[in-house]
């Protein structure tokens, strides 16, 4: 029987939601393996996330130390290859804390390693059937994995069903003492908040969203003007913070805001899982893109294959002219 | 301060709309446009910055084929001193941890202070700076947007989810991925890279690193991809057609309908 283990992720006490999501990964990797949480942290915090996941898994091993008030990766790193079985399929969420100590643990573990899988098909002997993609989402692809001796795998958070009303009434198993040296060459300092800027993105209805599709920093003003005729808000992708063209805090995705508008116009946006991933409450998204292919054009309501720096000042004056 | 930078040439996604082969097996790559990973000419460039102020060397290293020396090239008419290109049919078939064993093989010969590899690359996968830091039993910080230089230790920032920034020490030599946004990578023009054209760039095979040939290539990799796929996602958008001026008028009906306008 595979034996697979879920590292919850967690943040002031509440379990991320891809906690409610790795049942659903373990049962499509092998509907009859065993299912067991990891928690590491300290104190009531901890203890409240490890109480809460006891109505969805059977098992939870929880490791508490002082140590682990702030997830250090190298720290945690060392208590688990102490305290999980080295052959076991071991979940982690593809997100900052997953990339950081997952890849590593795999060499620690000596296990296979597949990263960002988006769906399981099953186990065939020891080979485990993944799912994944390439190039920004444009191509997806089939892995077989060799689990004989292990395997460490992160799971793109979103990709698989949460459960919904489970109550398993699980067991907590208090793994703390076996946890091991913890000395590390690594040590958490403290959290930078991220600035807040002029702007507030997460109040608008509507978006008006640009991408590098924008091409220059100059074109950014036709997309405010488009924004202005629709009563909207200017927003970006990634790449445009990094040119500095807007401000960080314009940003949708995981690694800035988070907005639910009603209405979202994804401008020269490829649509990338991170860029999706600050996306949320069901927009009505609308996506200009001169790539048919485009992977944006997979989750938009709409969408239209033209040049944005030709479509939009034609639709401003058009709304303008309403 | 001895940095080395290992960067990827992969297909480039702004040039390229990607097709399948004929077998529907494999990308048509034909046609293919490749470029260095984009992650990658921020590390290069942090390297250059950081050899600036505190002096040393930047090299610039790659796992790949004939056709990867451009990649080198590039990085080194950016301002890194040394390529070095690992190149052998033995690692054809590796997986991940293959590339990092490889990789890993080369480091221990040199004696970098600092390593640095991209966030990711074209497949997403970002492995190869926790592995090799795994391997070398160096600390290891991804994702970061930030670099203080100290004496034996240097503070990062990682930009981790929110935009919020985790600052930690890290004792040297460590291994460190770079996170896009760091700084702004410099521009290289065709003369730049005439000008390094000539410049030696050793190529090394498994024998050359020692490395056990069980680990790399086919016979090591407990991944493998099978085949790549257009996923069907059901309906997908509404895709709005005609001249500019029809498709904008439908645009408004549905805009309009729902709460856009
Ligand atoms: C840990 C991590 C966190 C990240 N967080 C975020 C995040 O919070 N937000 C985010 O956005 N990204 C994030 N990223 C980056 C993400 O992976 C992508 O690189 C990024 O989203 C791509 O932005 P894009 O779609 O604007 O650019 P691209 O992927 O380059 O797409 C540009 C698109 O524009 C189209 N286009 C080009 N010119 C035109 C034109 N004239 N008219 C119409 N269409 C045109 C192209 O066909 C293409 O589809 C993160 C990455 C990592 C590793
Ligand atoms: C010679 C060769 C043969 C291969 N054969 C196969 C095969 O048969 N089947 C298969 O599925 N895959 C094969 N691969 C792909 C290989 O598995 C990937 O290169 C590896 O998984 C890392 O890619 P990634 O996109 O996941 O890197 P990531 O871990 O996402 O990249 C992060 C960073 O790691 C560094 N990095 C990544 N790759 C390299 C590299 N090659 N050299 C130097 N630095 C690097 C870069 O700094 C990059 O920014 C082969 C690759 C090479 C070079």
């Amino acid at each position: 029987m595979t034996q697979i283990f879920a590292y919850i992720p967690f943040k002031n006490g509440a379990a991320e939601d891809v906690a409610l999501e790795f049942p659903a990964a373990a049962k499509k990797i092998d509907k009859g393996a065993s299912l067991t949480a990891v928690v590491a942290g300290s104190g009531a915090d901890l203890d409240k996330v490890a109480q809460e996941m006891t109505s969805i898994y059977s098992e939870v091993i929880k490791i508490d130390n002082a140590l682990f008030s702030y997830p250090n990766a190298e720290v945690v790193r060392k208590a688990l290859v102490n305290i999980i079985p080295l052959d076991a399929v071991f979940l982690f969420a593809h997100d900052t804390f997953g990339m950081d100590l997952a890849p590593g643990l795999s060499v620690k573990m000596d296990s296979a390693y597949a990263a960002d899988i988006v769906d399981f098909e099953g186990i065939d002997g020891t080979t485990l059937k993944a799912v994944r993609q390439e190039l920004g989402g444009a191509v997806s692809t089939h892995m077989a994995i060799d689990i004989s001796s292990g395997a460490v795998m992160t799971v793109r958070p979103g990709a698989f069903a949460p459960v919904e009303g489970s109550s398993e009434g699980g067991t907590i198993v208090d793994k703390s003492g076996d946890a091991g040296d913890l000395s590390a060459k690594r040590k958490f300092l403290e959290i930078v908040e991220a600035e807040v800027g002029d702007v507030d993105i997460t109040k608008s209805d509507v978006l008006v969203s640009v991408g590098r599709g924008i091409e220059d920093e100059e074109n950014i003003e036709i997309a405010q003007e488009l924004a202005e005729a629709m009563n909207a808000v200017v927003s970006c992708s990634r790449p445009i913070v990094d040119a500095k063209w807007l401000e960080k805090s314009r940003q949708v995705g995981t690694s800035g805001q988070t907005v639910k508008p009603k209405v979202y116009m994804a401008m020269g946006i490829s649509g990338s899982f991170q860029h999706l991933g600050g996306l949320k409450g069901n927009p009505f998204i609308v996506a200009v893109n001169k790539n048919p292919k485009a992977p944006i054009f997979q989750v938009a309501d709409v969408g239209i294959v033209e040049d944005i720096l030709d479509f939009m000042p034609e639709l401003t004056e058009a709304i303008n002219d309403l | 301060m001895e940095i080395l930078v290992c960067v990827k040439r992969v297909p480039d996604t702004a040039e390229n709309e990607f097709e399948l082969n004929s077998a529907g097996n494999d990308l048509d790559r034909d046609d293919l446009v490749y470029s260095v990973n984009e992650w990658d000419n921020y590390a290069v460039e942090e390297a250059i910055q950081i050899i600036d102020k505190v002096g040393g060397n930047v090299t610039v290293i790659t796992v790949g084929d004939d056709e990867s020396e451009e990649v080198l090239r590039r990085e080194m008419a950016m301002g890194a001193n040394d390529g070095i290109l690992l190149c052998d049919d033995a690692f054809d078939g590796s997986d991940g941890k293959g590339i990092a064993s490889i990789l890993k093989a080369e480091i221990e010969k040199g004696s970098y202070d600092l390593v640095m590899t991209g966030a990711q690359a074209d497949e997403g996968a970002g492995q190869i700076g926790g592995m090799v830091a795994a391997m070398l039993g160096m600390p290891y910080a991804s994702l970061v947007n930030k670099i203080e230089i100290g004496d034996d230790k240097i503070i990062v920032g990682r930009e981790i989810e929110g935009g919020n920034q985790e600052m930690n020490e890290m004792q040297l030599p460590c291994v460190i991925s770079i996170q896009t946004g760091i700084n702004e990578p410099r521009y290289v023009g065709i003369r730049g890279i005439r000008k390094v054209a000539k410049v030696d760039i050793p190529v090394k095979g498994a024998g050359d690193l020692g490395v056990d040939p069980e680990s790399i290539g086919e016979a090591g990799a407990k991944t493998k991809r099978v085949d790549y796929f257009v996923p069907d996602m059901g309906e997908g958008a509404e895709m709005l057609e005609g001249s500019t001026d029809e498709i904008i008028e439908k645009l408004i009906e549905r805009l309009k309908a729902k709460g856009g306008l």
